[in-house]
């Protein structure tokens, strides 16, 4: 038994150590040359214009149940004409930057594991290293640096259109009209809420994109690894989302509120 | 041209000439947790020679290359490449002295998203300032070298097993290293496409100079190459059997186990009276 949790804690202290040390060699190549500007330019394609779909859905749908449920709290109250003040607080501060990262994480990190995982396991890192070029700087950093700046706008957008949403079900079936929406939506918002729903895309674009790169270079084992990989992707990377989400939050609430 | 040779001093380079050590191995040994993959290995690579390294799979053969490359770090030992000791180098070191080195991966290990020309061209696309046009050229030529040059604008996946491997040969031998590596160049491939590639390493060998290692455990192929040379008539290539002085530059490597239970020419092979290589040839 005891050998067991200390195999376990070796492998989760390597699993760290390997994190770190994948962000530092990012981190070096990101102020050293060579750089690749087409992969990146690749890469904001990829991760942002290719996101774009699902989270409009996201953003849309939950913008409008969020109203639909709401209205009928507030109802209770006889503070329907509210109801904008709830979807923009909610959508800005929190279901914006975590529906839109957990989106992502579900089509970008499980794409990056597999993608890097399938040219591990196939040897093409290794052909890249052998042909004199750092898979870091050529595979990782593009991927990073797309994430980062990608999942903010994402971010954005989705926030947006969960707004719109809301206001299509608020006036359209709660008969709460537009002008009064629209001046709850703005009531509703402090600047401190707006820091927070830009500030905390960023560390979260950073946790997908780091978590789908470190699993898919570390795979192993053939083809099975490449779906154990994409996997862990997943799951690593949609709890450390709500985990990093929650220490953000605190800190920035500490720091602003 | 040479498009990313590495500089080296003008000593150097001397002492680098024709029969002079441009790999040396000097006791190497490497472990994973347990499992000993090299115990003590050491070998001589002569600038211009071949040396075919020969054993049952997880003998250690593949390991060696990558060491070569620097992809993997050895526990012990020494290992010097054109001249540098690279056992102890930092990846951005191990850049430069990947320069002059070639590899062709067991699978060909192309990369999947990119044509034939992306490919073959990658190293001079990505890593040189060598104008495109030029480069062009030198990717039709190498395609052309492995007899492959109407399928520039395939992807791999449109592909044999065999043209894989030939591309992957072209892709190694783009940037005119001076030490080709071959991991199972010929495994998993029929006799045909096989003599087809071991044609191509005999030609790179005898008439580019390059110093190769081959790793297989195709005796067939492995005793092809030690056996054969390639010689140009006319603007024509053609194969024929090697003198014994030309025989005796490929020298065999046999590892059981992680270290070196044979180290001679194809005759002392054949001749040996070790049970294990006399199994392992029967």
């Amino acid at each position: 038994m005891f050998r067991l949790v200390e195999q376990w804690a070796k492998a989760a202290v390597l699993e760290v150590q390997e994190y770190l040390r994948l962000v530092t060699a990012v981190g070096r190549a990101l102020v050293t040359r060579p750089f690749y500007p087409r992969d990146v330019v690749e890469q904001f394609d990829e991760i942002g214009v290719g996101s774009l779909t699902v989270v409009l859905l996201t953003g849309a749908f939950t913008g409008a149940v969020l109203a639909l449920q709401s209205g009928l709290t507030l109802d209770q109250f006889g503070a329907r004409s509210m109801v904008g003040r709830l979807v923009s607080a909610s959508m800005v501060k929190e279901l914006g930057p975590v529906l839109t990262a957990l989106m992502v994480t579900g089509r970008v990190g499980s794409g990056i594991a597999a993608e890097l995982g399938s040219m591990v396991v196939t040897e093409q890192i290794s052909a890249l290293r052998a042909l004199g070029t750092d898979p870091i700087r050529k595979l990782v950093l593009p991927r990073m640096l797309a994430g980062v700046i990608m999942v903010p706008v994402l971010t954005a957008i989705s926030v947006a259109v969960g707004m719109v949403g809301g206001a299509v079900v608020s006036i359209l079936q709660l008969k709460v009209a537009w002008s009064i929406y629209w001046n709850e939506v703005i009531a509703g918002l402090y600047m401190q809420d707006i820091w927070m729903g830009v500030i905390k895309p960023f560390a979260l674009g950073f946790v997908i994109v780091s978590i789908g790169c470190h699993v898919g270079m570390r795979t192993t084992g053939g083809t099975q690894g490449v779906g154990r990989s994409t996997t862990n992707a997943v799951v690593a990377g949609s709890v450390a989302v709500l985990a990093v989400n929650f220490f953000v939050t605190k800190l920035l609430i500490v720091l602003m509120y | 041209m040479d498009y990313v040779t590495t500089r080296r001093s003008p000593e150097l380079d001397e002492a680098l000439g024709p029969g002079s050590p441009i790999i040396i191995f000097d006791r190497v040994s490497l472990a994973f947790d347990e499992k000993v993959i090299l115990n003590e290995v050491s070998f001589t690579l002569i600038k211009g020679h071949t040396k075919l390294i020969l054993g049952a799979s997880g003998a250690g053969k593949s390991t060696i290359l990558k060491l070569i490359l620097g992809l993997l770090r050895a526990d012990a030992g020494r290992i010097w490449v054109n001249g540098e000791q690279i056992d102890r180098m930092r990846e951005e070191e191990l850049m430069k002295v990947r320069v002059d080195l070639g590899m062709v991966f067991q699978e060909g290990a192309l990369f999947d998203s990119l044509t034939v020309r992306e490919n073959v061209g990658y190293k001079l696309y990505e890593e040189t300032s060598a104008p495109l046009e030029q480069i062009d050229q030198r990717v039709k030529e190498v395609l052309g070298f492995v007899g492959l040059a109407e399928y520039i604008d395939r992807m791999p996946s449109e592909l044999s097993g065999g043209q894989r491997r030939r591309v992957a040969i072209a892709r190694a031998m783009a940037a005119k290293p001076r030490i080709l590596l071959y991991d199972e160049p010929t495994t998993g491939l029929d006799p045909i496409t096989a003599l087809t590639i071991d044609d191509e390493i005999t030609k790179l060998r005898d008439l580019e100079g390059v110093s190769s290692i081959l790793v297989t455990h195709q005796l067939r192929d492995a005793f092809y190459v030690a056996t054969t040379t390639a010689v140009r008539e006319n603007g024509r290539e053609r194969f024929v059997p090697a003198d014994s002085k030309k025989a005796d530059e490929a020298e065999f490597l046999m590892l059981r186990d992680g270290q070196v239970i044979f180290e001679g020419n194809a005759s002392e092979l054949r001749s040996s009276k070790d049970e294990y290589i006399q199994r392992f040839l029967s």
